[in-house]
């Protein structure tokens, strides 16, 4: 039996809203505790223990964030620095960064300070997703309170560093959560992601150096900095260390989102928290594991699977967001799939040709299936379909929508050749369609 | 460029060593000599990478890289230390074209039989060459409604790719934010901004950049097949900066009028007036010789015309005047200005608007800081002139240097909008005083720049004022450092293709001649008995009661007025050398035949030389042109301007005349820009887009 993460290490002790979220109350519960001190060790610590840390980028990706704010420019030159934070939570299944933004805000802002100081950015960029408004008037009033205690602007908790923190709010497009493409909309054009290299850390918002984080990725640093190294990765295993908050979704008894160590066995975390799946363990069909990006993975694989980052690509999925979204054996998957399918060919930016016309494509035929209104052979087509559509476009969009339904072929391949048999049999599959 | 700036690469298993800037692309095309398909990349705009055509592998890359976008000094070499492998014809390569041309292909609609662009669109072109044989697409083809450009540009947007080409030019080149690309995902669509005509005069160019056939050219709609057509390369005359085009005919009849690259001059861009004006070539057309009785024109055979204007040159010369106009090639200026010589004629005047420029060293009248070199300029004052007008071509070059360098631009004159920021500095001739004297703002800045240009524009040249003007920004020049050895920032911007091959063989008034104003002022006063007018249509008399000779192409204001009409070939119909602003000599071509019993300018004034018993030296072109050569050897350097040579000896005291400089506002000298000469007050499109520019101004009022 897996030992639960206790209380106490947990780095955000309000993410259910259940205590105060403003300035004094999260005082108490330890937010801008021993700043100053922190920022007098230098920047070359901080980066030093934030790669020492093993954090990895909690938006997606799970790149190490210690050496993503390594790779700014050591000088400030003629150009100034900046932090973007990307609070454009929009992958389906993902909820993790509204609780921060709504219940612990001022963990963010402080991680923002410590992070722009030791990128020797003087200002920050919250880019908050269109549709989080409580969340949106949350963070302001923290930002206020936080200039109005001194602990952000001139002078900024009294270390010597200025430092101008902005809340953003964006329009609620899906791909403006795609760093670059963040960064035009920031900028105030259209969302498109951009080509890199340029990395932003050398070319990011207007042109200046950059670096984009995830809301969680920067609101743990001033925990990792308080309680040390040390505390961080005595959690998770080696090169998936930590925390991390999981949004547990679905055909579950109880969904929501909770913080664990990483490396906790997905039925483990689905049970202990989250109720356990709707009838039983064994009624479980499939898991996406880190939000709808991700392929799925059938209930062989997760009765053993470890949620980290290394586990899950060792099955051909990813941790991604940690949203995890639970499917049941009510669930018709490749209706399910289907229907992700059009949120990517909805959200796509359409400048890059791959994406643009096959998330149509693969969507259209993924519809066809539903019904079983295809050719057994045209399972193939589209597997290969999206292959012709990953990792040939601009952005990851492409591959976010081409992994869902390449993990639904590679586990449920019988279900959809069932569902074609059945069609050209003359007895169609009943499928209800859900209120959408 | 040192040699630290090499890097070595290695490409489908060779090594190169290619500069560190370069794109993988020109690495591959340029060093290795590899075809990198593409269809959104274009040298002149900036990158997209949208397409994913260009895709190449780089070997131990996770995902193959697009080749227009990475750079050589991106790449990492391999962990052996050895230079990156590139392959541009591997397995993943292949299936990476195969994938995006099966894309782009399964919302196309396959109505190449009735697409324009059929026969030279890069789509059928890398279908053919990198996409499969088959179709794998069973769903519905996505259709896009037609968008409204203008009168010049056609579309059919179910045929768009979205590369995003002709967005990149409007905003870069042409410098107006109109088109642009509305929704997202497979809903994306280019479209100009609530479906408003284009205001740009480069429009037309989007045209040849789309790479399908979603933006063709309206007039030339159904016209003709690609292969149908002819091609001769040649040179334009719509304004002075002698475009470099490709005149595409069928059965005689001009169809379409393409851009020729050229870096010096055009790059590979041409004005819409370039591009459409072929429909006024046959309109309006002088394909017979006529003389006036009784008020009215007959027509009449070469033999009776020749004869009558031979009887009216027999006069006292002094009598006797000849202008020049806008359009016309230098062989025939020269056998008119030789013919009119040997008659003793002196009224003589190639600047039918009156310009005072002429008569010195060439550098005096060129814009002699060439149009490419205008780019490195870093302050450029502009007096009296609207490059956008008067030769959009130069103005494009402005923009580019202020869009990519540090160029800052003043204007005195009538506020426009030019598609770049400047600093106006007041409309009228006290404001360039105050400017000479000034030490602040842009004057301190021209006056502390490198490389500063002055472009003086016709309509200041024109006029009582314009002597003493042209001296006074003359010496300002000269003590500005803006003609140093080295530099000449000293410029004249012609709108006339004649004017400066005029100027160049003294097509002038000569010792006790008189110019156009006098030629004009004397024949009303009934001084004159005979007025030649050779292609001069933008003068506004009658000329009292001199009898008018009319030579020319087409029948507009000089044929109205005229009692004799002798008629010539439009610059399409003739061989011809023009003398850009820059002082360049090129070479047209004939691309069609001559209308009716219409001869070639030249051969019509041997003729009528042989009339006059005044028979010219030469029975052939090739002769006249040896002549000309020989009378002034600048017509011989063929394709060359002579930029900053000779400026040390830059005289601003043989220029104009000294006084004092009156108080007078600068007028504007094109103020209809598609309607400046016969030509194009005979062509319907140039017509249409006029009533367009009519209502919706170029200079727009705060919103």
């Amino acid at each position: 039996m897996t030992e639960l993460l206790q209380d106490k290490d947990r780095i955000f002790q309000n993410l259910y809203g259940l205590k105060d979220h403003r300035l004094d109350a999260s005082r108490e519960r330890g937010a801008w505790y021993g700043t100053s001190a922190m920022i007098e060790q230098g920047r070359d610590w901080i980066i030093g223990q934030v790669k020492a840390s093993g954090l990895r980028g909690r938006g997606g990706a799970g790149f190490p964030t210690g050496l993503k704010w390594s790779f700014m420019p050591k000088e400030v030159g003629a150009r100034p620095h900046y932090l973007v934070v990307n609070a454009d939570e929009s992958e389906p299944g993902s909820c993790k960064d509204r609780d921060i933004l709504r219940h612990d805000p001022h963990l963010l802002i402080e991680g923002c300070l410590i992070a722009s100081f030791a990128m020797q950015a003087h200002a920050c960029y919250i880019y908050v997703r269109g549709e989080y408004i409580q969340e949106r008037n949350r963070l302001q009033a923290a930002i206020d309170e936080a200039y109005a205690a001194g602990l952000v602007g001139k002078n900024a908790s009294g270390t010597g560093w200025d430092f101008d923190i902005y809340m953003h709010h964006g329009a609620g497009a899906y791909i403006c959560g795609e760093e670059t493409a963040l960064l035009e909309s920031l900028e105030g054009k259209k969302g498109q992601p951009r080509l890199k290299p340029p990395f932003p850390a050398g070319a990011g918002l207007y042109g200046c150096p950059t670096t984009v984080n995830n809301v969680e990725s920067i609101a743990v640093v001033p925990t990792i900095l308080r309680r040390g190294v040390d505390w961080w990765t005595q959690f998770g295993r080696d090169n998936n260390k930590g925390t991390k908050v999981f949004s547990i979704s679905g055909h579950v008894n109880k969904p929501c989102n909770i913080e664990e160590a990483l490396s906790i066995p997905m039925k483990t975390l689905l049970e202990e928290y989250a109720g356990g799946v709707r009838g039983g363990w064994d009624n479980l069909k499939c898991v996406i594991p880190g939000g709808s990006s991700v392929p799925l993975l059938p209930k062989e694989i997760c009765d053993t699977v470890l949620m980290d980052f290394d586990a899950l690509r060792e099955h051909q999925s990813g941790l991604g967001t940690a949203a995890v979204i639970v499917m049941d054996n009510s669930t018709d998957v490749i209706k399910a799939i289907a229907r992700l399918s059009y949120f990517y060919k909805h959200e796509s930016c359409g400048q890059c040709t791959p994406c643009r016309e096959g998330t149509g494509w693969m969507w259209r035929v993924m519809e066809r299936m539903v019904r079983g209104d295809a050719e057994t052979a045209e399972i193939d087509m589209l597997l290969d379909v999206s292959k012709q559509v990953e990792g040939h476009t601009i952005c990851a969009l492409g591959d976010a929508a081409a992994w869902p339904i390449q993990g639904l072929i590679r586990h449920f391949r019988h279900e959809i050749e069932d569902r074609i048999d059945n069609y050209r049999a003359g007895k169609p599959v009943f499928v209800p369609v859900a209120a959408e | 460029m040192t040699m630290s700036d090499l890097r070595k690469i290695n490409i489908d298993g060779t090594e190169y060593e290619v500069p560190a800037e370069y794109t993988l692309m020109q690495a591959c095309e340029e060093a290795a000599g590899v075809e990198i398909p593409r269809f959104c990349y274009h040298e002149r705009l900036s990158v997209a990478g949208n397409c994913r055509m260009c895709l190449v592998e780089w070997v131990g890359a996770p995902k193959p890289q697009a080749s227009c976008a990475l750079q050589v000094k991106d790449l990492r070499p391999n962990r052996d230390g050895t230079p990156a492998n590139i392959l541009t014809n591997s397995e993943t390569v292949k299936k990476a074209r195969e994938g995006v041309m099966e894309f782009l292909l399964i919302n196309h609609p396959l109505d190449c039989p009735i697409c324009d662009q059929a026969g030279e669109c890069d789509l059928q072109d890398q279908a053919m060459a990198y996409g499969r044989d088959f179709s794998r697409f069973e769903e519905n083809k996505r259709a896009v409604d037609d968008k409204f450009m203008g009168p010049l540009v056609n579309t059919i947007m179910t045929r768009c790719i979205q590369c995003t080409r002709c967005v990149r030019f409007i905003t870069e080149v042409a410098g107006v934010e109109e088109i642009g690309m509305a929704n997202r995902g497979e809903d994306a669509e280019i479209t100009t901004y609530l479906e408003k005509s284009l205001t740009s005069e480069l429009s037309g160019n989007v045209i040849d950049l789309c790479p399908v056939g979603a933006l063709t050219s309206k007039p030339y709609a159904f016209n003709a097949r690609p292969w149908e057509l002819e091609s001769v390369e040649s040179i334009d005359v719509m304004d002075a900066v002698g475009s470099n085009i490709r005149i595409d005919s069928k059965s005689g009849q001009v169809l379409r009028i393409l851009p020729i690259i050229n870096e010096e001059v055009n790059e590979e861009w041409i004005s819409d007036k370039t591009r459409f004006v072929w429909d006024g070539l046959t309109r309006q057309r002088l394909d017979k010789p006529y003389i006036r009785e009784n008020g009215k024109l007959r027509a009449a055979g070469w033999d009776e015309a020749l004869a009558l204007a031979a009887d009216k040159l027999k006069g006292g010369p002094s009598r006797i005047a000849a202008i020049a106009g806008d359009l016309m090639d230098a062989e025939s200026m020269k056998a008119l200005k030789d013919l009119m010589t040997s008659l003793g004629v002196r009224n003589l005047d190639c600047r039918q608007d009156g310009s005072v420029v002429g008569g010195g060293p060439r550098q005096d009248y060129l814009l002699n800081t060439t149009i490419a070199g205008l780019e490195d300029a870093d302050a450029v004052l502009i007096i009296g002139a609207n490059p956008r007008l008067e030769a959009p071509l130069v103005n494009a070059r402005i923009r580019k240097g202020w869009l990519h360098g540090d160029m800052a631009v003043g204007l005195l004159g009538e506020a426009v909008d030019l598609t770049y920021n400047y600093d106006h500095l007041g409309a009228g001739s006290s404001d360039l005083t105050k400017f000479m004297k000034s030490t602040k703002g842009f004057a301190k800045t021209f006056k502390a720049a490198k490389r500063p240009v002055i472009i003086i524009g016709q309509s200041v040249l024109t006029g009582d004022n314009a002597p003493a003007l042209l001296r006074r920004v003359g010496e300002f020049a000269k003590k500005s450092g803006v003609v140093t050895p080295g530099w000449n920032g000293f410029n004249v911007l012609h709108t006339a293709a004649s004017r400066v091959a005029g100027l160049d063989m003294g097509f002038l008034p000569g010792e006790g001649g008189v110019g156009t104003a006098g030629i004009i002022s004397k024949a009303e006063a009934g001084e004159l008995d005979t007025v030649y007018l050779l292609g001069a249509d933008e003068i506004d008399s009658d000329f009292g009661n001199a009898f008018v000779i009319y030579q020319g192409s087409h029948g507009d204001n000089g044929a109205h007025s005229a009692d004799l009409i002798l008629p010539g070939a439009a610059y399409t119909e003739k061989y011809g050398l023009y003398t850009n602003t820059e002082g360049r000599v090129q070479a047209a071509n004939i691309a069609v035949p001559l209308k009716g019993d219409a001869k070639e300018d030249w051969a019509i004034i041997r003729a009528l030389s042989a009339h006059c018993d005044r028979v010219l030296p030469y029975d052939s072109l090739d002769q006249l042109r040896e002549k000309l050569f020989a009378d002034h050897p600048v017509f011989a350097g063929l394709g060359h301007a002579p930029g900053a040579q000779g400026a040390e000896d830059f005289d601003p005291a043989k220029m104009g005349k000294a006084g004092d400089l009156a108080d007078y506002n600068f007028a504007v000298s094109v103020r209809e820009f598609y309607l400046t000469n016969p030509i194009a007050r005979a062509s319907k499109v140039m017509a249409e887009c006029a009533a367009l520019s009519d209502i919706t101004p170029l200079v727009e009022a705060a919103e």
